[in-house]
């Protein structure tokens, strides 16, 4: 059985935000207003967060950091759940059942990522947009918490086309939206139990790091770094 | 039972019989902040949890600090209740009632704000049909609703023979006092049976209360988010409660005094009693509150001195200054001094500066953990919208004027109690007294 997992190569990436554009596309974020965004209200299911770096001569000491959903082995989010909204599966995606959702955002108080958000008004596209939502995602209704499902229903396509062309899954079949758009490649995705698999050998590499990795939950998301970034956060 | 035989208790019947324009003005005010928050909250309804102050990385705010602050004021009734009368407190019997009442309304107020915090109020039954036991809300949800029951049967109980009054003096409302009565005609055997009933309901719902606002406190301290994930959580908001629960209580009885001038009732002794009791749950408050801090700073984790800092001299600091000015300053001379303590008003203004500071605390506990997560991000400052101040004001009003209404439905002071006391009790404390002093040893019954 594969478990999902991710690595994300922080000397890679250029903060280029096009991870961030891919996934709102992908999963049917509705863009915040200026409004929804200086009120603290805008989603992302993926975003880039200001951490405080390593100060390199006169580069500056502040950098950036993709921040998905780190699909927890142990999540705090889903045994604090009052309704069972929110479930982890057989291949470690932590998923979000969004028509159980009471909204009492108990959840997004746990999550020690602060990853999960909740919508405070019913999602709106600007006129054209509306018509190229994908429909492969919910569009979630107010009053419920979303976050990063890792693009689960890519991974029901790809299941489905490998089985009508009569083979197993195999590495690069099943891609997040984030990790296909990063054109510096930063973003890597796979098979944590396959010992072949790139995230395999990339999260045995002396520069990765975990986030919040002693509160023991266990995250499905590797960082690389050369430099000091686990103690930063 | 006869009007005649109840002699001077017959003006604890008084507010029942009659009702003055000051009540219908005083209702009135109230009704109006109760329609000003229904329109708030269809407000909230028709536009979402927008309406709210609420944002990314505060998810809760007013209404989770009220449920908090609402729920520790159920503390005042039964359990402070069922101590002194399992202490044998003689002093209890006029206060008893006032306290047990505010426990069982204030608690649909505390249960109402979780409900008013729901992003899909239409789906709160997914609680029951879909619960998850290993969710603090949900243990909330049993527990509150368990103190609910027991505190409506604990307050019932001694109602009876009071109600069995009303029904043979009173020409009215003979459709309300006649069931519930349940046909108490003052027989030994009843007054053994409910004598009986009310010790029992009164150990049970002791356990109860106590576990109520345990896992209120659980509801925070179960996740890992700084100054939330602490073991002393449960017992600190237990005593928090009872400190916000004794000061409703003491200005209850104020205000019923005063409007029904109950001054033979409710003396300055049951003031000063009380007081004592407030005084030595500032005492506890304080040593909670210096011990969870210490152990914080002294640690000096720096995720946590963030929320920790935030508190003692960041954007809170005025809030948490005020609170322990309300929590301490103020109540501990006051209480502390016998002159003071022993007057209405002294115990008036302790316990409305409690009051202030408990619901301060409440606030500082819920904000300042959620505006200083773990992981950085674009600062957030949560402030209050209308929407949430309205409710908080009309829930206050709502639950005022259900007080008032069943001052005039059922007598606030227990009369039976007074009877009974005025009747046995001095005979049985001094038989007490002598089993404590040398003599002849009984067999303890």
């Amino acid at each position: 059985m594969a478990r999902w997992g991710m690595v994300i190569d922080l000397d890679r990436c250029t903060a280029c935000q096009a991870c961030v554009v891919a996934c709102q596309v992908e999963n049917n974020v509705a863009p915040a207003t200026a409004d929804q965004a200086a009120a603290g209200r805008a989603i992302s299911w993926l975003r880039l967060v200001p951490i405080q770096g390593e100060k390199h001569g006169t580069r500056p000491d502040l950098q950036l950091m993709p921040l998905p959903c780190m699909h927890c082995s142990h999540p705090p989010c889903i045994k604090v759940c009052p309704v069972k909204a929110t479930t982890i599966d057989h291949e470690g995606l932590v998923a979000q059942v969004y028509p159980r959702c009471i909204g009492c955002r108990y959840c997004t108080t746990a999550c020690p990522y602060t990853v999960r958000h909740f919508n405070w008004k019913k999602p709106e596209w600007p006129q054209p947009m509306e018509e190229s939502l994908s429909p492969d995602v919910s569009v979630r209704p107010r009053g419920v918490v979303e976050k990063c499902s890792f693009c689960h229903h890519r991974l029901q396509k790809a299941k489905d086309r490998a089985h009508a062309e009569g083979r197993p899954l195999k590495e690069g079949d099943y891609l997040p939206a984030c990790a296909e758009s990063c054109p510096a490649e930063a973003i890597v995705f796979g098979d944590l139990d396959d010992s072949r698999s790139a995230v395999v050998r990339l999260s045995q590499s002396p520069r990765a790091f975990k986030l919040l990795e002693e509160l023991g939950t266990e995250p499905k998301v590797t960082y690389l770094s050369k430099g000091e970034w686990g103690g930063q956060v | 039972m006869d009007k005649s035989e109840l002699g001077q208790d017959i003006r604890l019947l008084r507010p029942i019989e009659r009702t003055g324009r000051g009540f219908w003005i005083f209702t009135g005010i109230l009704l109006a902040i109760g329609a000003w928050g229904v329109f708030a909250w269809f407000n909230q309804l028709r536009r979402g949890l927008a309406v709210t102050g609420l944002n990314v990385p505060v998810y809760w705010g007013l209404y989770i600090t009220n449920f908090v602050f609402f729920i520790g004021i159920s503390h005042a009734g039964t359990l402070i209740s069922a101590i002194l009368r399992l202490a044998h407190a003689e002093w209890r019997r006029s206060i008893t009632r006032a306290a047990e009442v505010i426990t069982v309304l204030v608690l649909f107020f505390g249960m109402a704000c979780v409900i008013l915090d729901l992003g899909r109020p239409d789906r709160v039954m997914n609680v029951i049909m879909h619960g998850n036991f290993s969710s603090p809300l949900l243990w909330d949800v049993c527990s509150v609703s368990l103190y609910l029951i027991a505190s409506t049967i604990y307050l019932y109980l001694p109602l009876i023979p009071d109600i069995a009054i009303l029904r043979d003096v009173l020409p009215r409302r003979q459709w309300l006092y006649r069931p519930l009565a349940l046909g108490w005609t003052g027989t030994p055997r009843q007054h053994h049976l409910l004598e009986r009933a009310i010790s029992i309901m009164a150990i049970i719902v002791i356990p109860i209360a106590v576990s109520v606002h345990t896992v209120v406190s659980w509801v925070f301290a179960m996740t890992v988010q700084p100054m939330w994930h602490s073991t002393i959580f449960g017992p600190y908001f237990v005593v928090g409660a009872i400190f916000s629960g004794i000061a409703a209580i003491l200005l209850a009885m104020a205000i019923i005094r005063k409007a029904y001038h109950l001054e033979d009732y409710l003396k300055p002794i049951h003031f000063n009693n009380l007081g004592l009791l407030l005084l030595v749950f500032s005492l506890l408050w304080f040593y909670f509150t210096f011990a969870e801090f210490l152990t914080t700073y002294y640690g000096g984790e720096p995720m946590h001195m963030a929320v920790f800092l935030s508190k003692t001299e960041g954007k809170f600091s005025p809030l948490f200054w005020t609170m322990f000015v309300t929590c301490f300053a103020i109540p501990f001379p006051l209480l502390a001094n016998r002159r003071t303590r022993g007057t209405v008003w002294g115990c008036v203004v302790a316990s409305l500066s409690v009051e202030v500071g408990m619901w301060l605390e409440r606030f500082l506990i819920v904000v300042p953990s959620l505006s200083n997560p773990r992981l950085p991000l674009t600062a957030a400052t949560y402030t209050p919208s209308w929407v949430e101040w309205s409710l908080f004001a009309a829930f206050v009003s709502i639950f005022m004027l259900l007080y008032a209404i069943f001052t005039k439905l059922f007598p606030i002071v227990s009369i039976w109690e007074i009877r009974e006391g005025r009747e046995s009790s001095v005979k049985e404390v001094s038989t007490r007294v002598e089993s404590y002093l040398p003599g002849p040893v009984e067999s303890a019954s």
